[in-house]
């Protein structure tokens, strides 16, 4: 046995999976990975950590990982693949790549990510390199994934804005600046079970340890929303009549903070109208919540001194999600909840450090005026949905699809997915998907395990890296740290290095300036005063210094402007609830609801067929969407893909606890283990998404049993916002149930 | 009499699992063997609400991570415990502790 040193580092996918931000120490014997604790000294977790962080040595050295580069053999879909060189491979890549851009264009070639974490820097940096501006979570319907939210809050704030739970200070709950909220809306999510978008969900509950009372908006009931004080059991897909009727009631009952109106807030009176038009009535009617509890959880928001909302991915899956999100800011926003302790905290990454370049200017500088002209012009979906065009980089999952599947305006020919099982996860319509893609040329796939997707589509695959493989940083939002390696599985590499290495193949001239991806940190860490090395060295974490990156009431102190005047950092200077940015873009400039596209009110026939509305996309604190079925500790505490059925309803069909049933709609049927619980409520059903069984053959036509299981080929689409931004019925499907034998199969 | 235990603060015990894979991973307890077990329970109020709530139990494979203690370290269920509802320590403390909180488990326990 050697001697153990033992490394802090932080955890930022891959291996938990999740959006990161923790401590974690590994502890390293003869250049193996023996244990991962939480680290004790990171202001984040404290030394705490969560199942997939303390399951990581299972993870890393699973026997089904990919270690070196693929190259497949037989036809697609046969699970023939051999193992190449690294420079092979990337040869490989270079000579497909480049033969499709010089026949079609670099935009015919599509780069595809999952959810955020860690992989937006470098699959940009490897995009933009080769010229494409067609960079897209494809299959997420309306980009429903935070985008909506940080639509939302942009265009209104002028910055973002979260749940202050102390984490923007070293000293966390000590902090004597630091006031617990009064209240916590907790819109639309489970946060002891995931770690969403740079947040750590049990800060919530540290929250509630403290003093800090729960308003629980969820349709179903979790251990967070049987704690809540109150309780809005809403109807999936109806959170913007809520906020409406919230603010309404808000405003109705002069309960809003008028001193903060008064000063800061631009278009309050259109808001006001707008909301006007949700009186209590008709939105408790809307939401099925009961109005004197939509009322008194109203009341209790606005009355609190402080106040937060944190909130989840439900929001953007609501038809025309970005405006939801408008709404519900509007709400911490007349009740003056903004920047204050135990507010909505304005979140800034720490020293103003992004890990990759977003502005004109900078990506000129590294990949040319084409880039940026193609950007405008080629990207897809921008000349169809206004905020596509006008905010962030991506393309239209919506609209990609479509185009590879008729070519028009003009052909896809590749794919590079990178951190995303397209197949058996993300897709609503995953079937349309699956047939769409087999379509393309070249598939080259980034990733840890085969699944679903590798098997049906790769051509060739990269084995990446885990973070205690990898040199990374992270400053979102903060603290800012390192990642540093420690240990070498296979030839298993990081996201950064494999993107780097090629992309210098295709941008020689604007990447010629750093040798290495960490001189690339380097520069990006550059406003902190640290390098890579420099920060690890000080224990892995910093957080920004007193002034402009650290709260509270930044706007009065003249920090969020560039001309250092108080106000906001929007042309108005105030909150600009009547949002001119949406004016401009051709959008409604107030918050409006919109009913689901599916519901007894907007489908009455298909609701006689299907009368019960599908939940999906909860979290599990095992699993991170499609990953981690293959771990052991991990699949022994939830073995199966279960359905939560409530015991009305289980009755009603006959239905006993444990057996295996179907989930089925006009698209298809998914099999699922009931489970009769009280959780949902009767009209209700919940079930995970992500399932396929590593454990099953993967070639076709198996692909690991995902037809069996995979949810998201029962949820139809296209279903973007007006926007663009926000959508999809992740949430808000229709289904029956069936047994078995009667269904078939 | 056991000398040391584990107090659960059972208001904040959210089922995460944490705790078992953390005794898992010290213990390089393949599946199948735990020193803890979590359980949720489901069940109705008598306004007819529904309550969910969660507890882990000590199995007789929990030995108190005998091996941390001596390193000055805390057992890996309590140190990694999400929501820090776990505390271990002498019996009579915790006991002392335990009758100021609303709703607590005390496990005394004495490994086998
Ligand atoms: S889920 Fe949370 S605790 Fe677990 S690794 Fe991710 S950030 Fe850390
Ligand atoms: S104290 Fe140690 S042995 Fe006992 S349950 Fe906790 S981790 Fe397992
Ligand atoms: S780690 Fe803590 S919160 Fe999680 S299940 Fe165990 S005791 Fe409960």
């Amino acid at each position: 046995m050697g001697k153990i040193d033992v490394y802090p580092t932080t955890a930022w996918s891959a291996g938990t999976g999740c959006h990161g931000g923790c401590g974690q120490n590994l502890f390293v014997e003869d250049g193996k990975l023996v244990k991962v604790e939480g680290n004790e000294d990171h202001p984040w977790n404290q030394g705490r950590s969560c199942p997939r962080a303390l399951a990581m040595t299972q993870y890393v050295y699973h026997e089904d990982r990919i270690t070196e580069p693929l190259i497949r053999v037989g036809e697609r879909g046969e699970g023939k693949f051999e193992p190449i060189s690294w420079d092979e491979a990337l040869d490989y890549c270079e000579e497909k790549m480049g033969a499709i851009r010089d026949e079609h264009g670099a935009e015919s070639v599509i780069f595809v990510q999952g959810t955020g974490r860690d992989i937006g820097g470098p699959i940009t940096f490897l995009a933009y390199s080769y010229g494409s501006p067609n960079w897209v979570q494809l299959g997420l319907s309306g980009h429903s994934c935070y985008t909506p939210r940080l639509g939302a809050m942009k265009t209104t704030l002028g910055e973002f804005a979260v749940a202050d739970c102390s984490q923007f200070l070293e000293k966390r709950y000590d902090d004597p600046e630091w006031e617990a909220p009064e209240y916590i809306i907790v819109w639309g999510q489970n946060p002891p079970n995931t770690c969403p978008d740079g947040f750590y969900g049990p800060w919530i509950v540290d929250c509630m340890q403290r003093g800090s009372k729960i308003i629980s908006v969820d349709p179903r009931n979790t251990w967070m929303s049987t704690r809540a004080e109150y309780h809005l059991q809403i109807r999936p897909g109806t959170d913007g009549a809520l906020a409406l009727g919230m603010l309404n009631i808000i405003i109705e009952e002069g309960i809003y903070d008028k001193d903060f109106v008064e000063k800061w807030v631009d278009g309050f009176d259109a808001i006001k109208e707008r909301a006007a038009e949700y009186p209590l009535d008709k939105v408790a009617a809307i939401t099925e919540i009961p109005a004197a509890d939509i009322q008194a959880a109203a009341r209790a928001y606005a009355n609190a001194k402080q106040a937060a909302i944190q909130w989840g991915v439900p929001i953007d899956m609501c038809p025309d999600g970005t405006a939801v999100a408008h709404a519900i800011s509007c709400l911490w926003t007349v009740t003056g909840n903004i920047d204050i302790p135990g507010g909505q905290v304005i979140a800034k990454p720490a020293f103003g450090v992004t890990a990759y370049p977003f502005s004109s200017e900078e990506l000129v500088e590294l990949y040319g005026k084409d880039l940026v002209e193609r950007m405008n012009e080629k990207r897809i979906g921008a000349d169809i949905y206004p905020m596509y065009k006008h905010f962030r980089g991506w393309a239209s999952p919506d609209v990609t699809i479509e185009q590879i599947e008729t070519g028009n305006p003009y052909p896809i020919k590749g794919a590079w997915i990178q951190t995303a099982n397209v197949i058996g996860g993300q897709a609503a319509r995953a079937k349309f998907h699956y047939d769409a893609m087999k379509k393309l040329d070249f598939v080259a796939i980034v990733d840890l395990f085969h699944n679903p997707t590798t098997m049906a589509l790769a051509d060739i695959i990269l084995p990446a890296a885990t973070f205690p493989e990898k040199n990374s940083f992270r400053s979102w939002w903060t603290p800012m740290d390192s990642i540093k390696k420690r240990v070498q599985v296979g030839e298993c590499r990081s996201d950064w290095e494999i993107n780097f290495e090629l992309a210098k193949r295709f941008n020689p001239e604007g990447l010629q300036r750093w040798a290495t991806v960490i001189d690339y940190f380097d520069e990006r860490m550059e406003p902190s005063g640290m390098t890579f090395d420099e920060l690890d060295a000080k224990g892995g974490w910093a957080m920004s210094p007193e002034g402009p990156g650290r709260p509270y009431r930044r706007h009065e102190k003249g920090h969020l402007r560039a001309d250092g005047k108080p106000g906001f950092n929007t042309p108005s200077g105030k909150v600009e609830l009547y949002n001119k940015s949406f004016e401009s873009w051709g959008m409604d400039p107030l918050p409006f609801y919109t009913e689901p596209p599916q519901s007894e009110a907007s489908t009455p026939e298909l609701f006689k067929k299907y009368p019960l509305v599908m939940i999906t996309g909860a979290r599990s604190n095992l699993f991170f969407h499609s990953e981690h079925r293959q771990i052991p500790w991990l699949r022994e505490k939830e073995p199966d893909p279960t359905v939560e059925i409530h015991p009305d309803t289980a009755k009603e069909y006959g239905i006993y606890d444990g057996e295996w049933i179907h989930l089925e709609n006009d698209m298809g049927h998914i099999k699922r283990k009931a489970l009769i619980s009280l959780k949902v409520k009767p009209n209700h059903v919940q079930t995970l998404h992500g399932w396929f069984k590593p454990e099953a053959e993967g070639a076709e036509p198996n692909l690991f049993n995902v037809w069996d299981y995979q949810v998201n080929q029962i949820i139809p689409g296209p279903q973007a916002s007006k926007s663009g931004f926000g959508g999809g019925q992740y949430k808000t499907t229709l289904v029956r149930l069936a047994k078995i034998s009667e269904g078939g199969a | 009499m056991a000398k040391y235990g584990i107090l659960i603060d059972t208001d904040f015990c959210t089922g995460c699992h944490t705790c078992e894979i953390a005794c898992q991973q010290e213990h390089d307890y393949p599946v199948g063997l735990n020193g803890i077990k979590v359980t949720e329970y489901e069940y109705k109020l008598a306004n007819g609400k529904v309550k969910i709530d969660c507890l882990p139990f000590l199995t007789d494979l929990c030995d108190l991570c005998m091996g941390r203690q001596a390193e000055g370290e805390r057992p890996s269920c309590v140190k990694h415990c999400q929501t820090a509802c776990m505390k271990f320590g002498l019996t009579s403390d915790l006991s002392a502790e335990a009758a100021t909180r609303p709703r607590a488990v005390l496990y005394t326990h004495t490994p086998k």
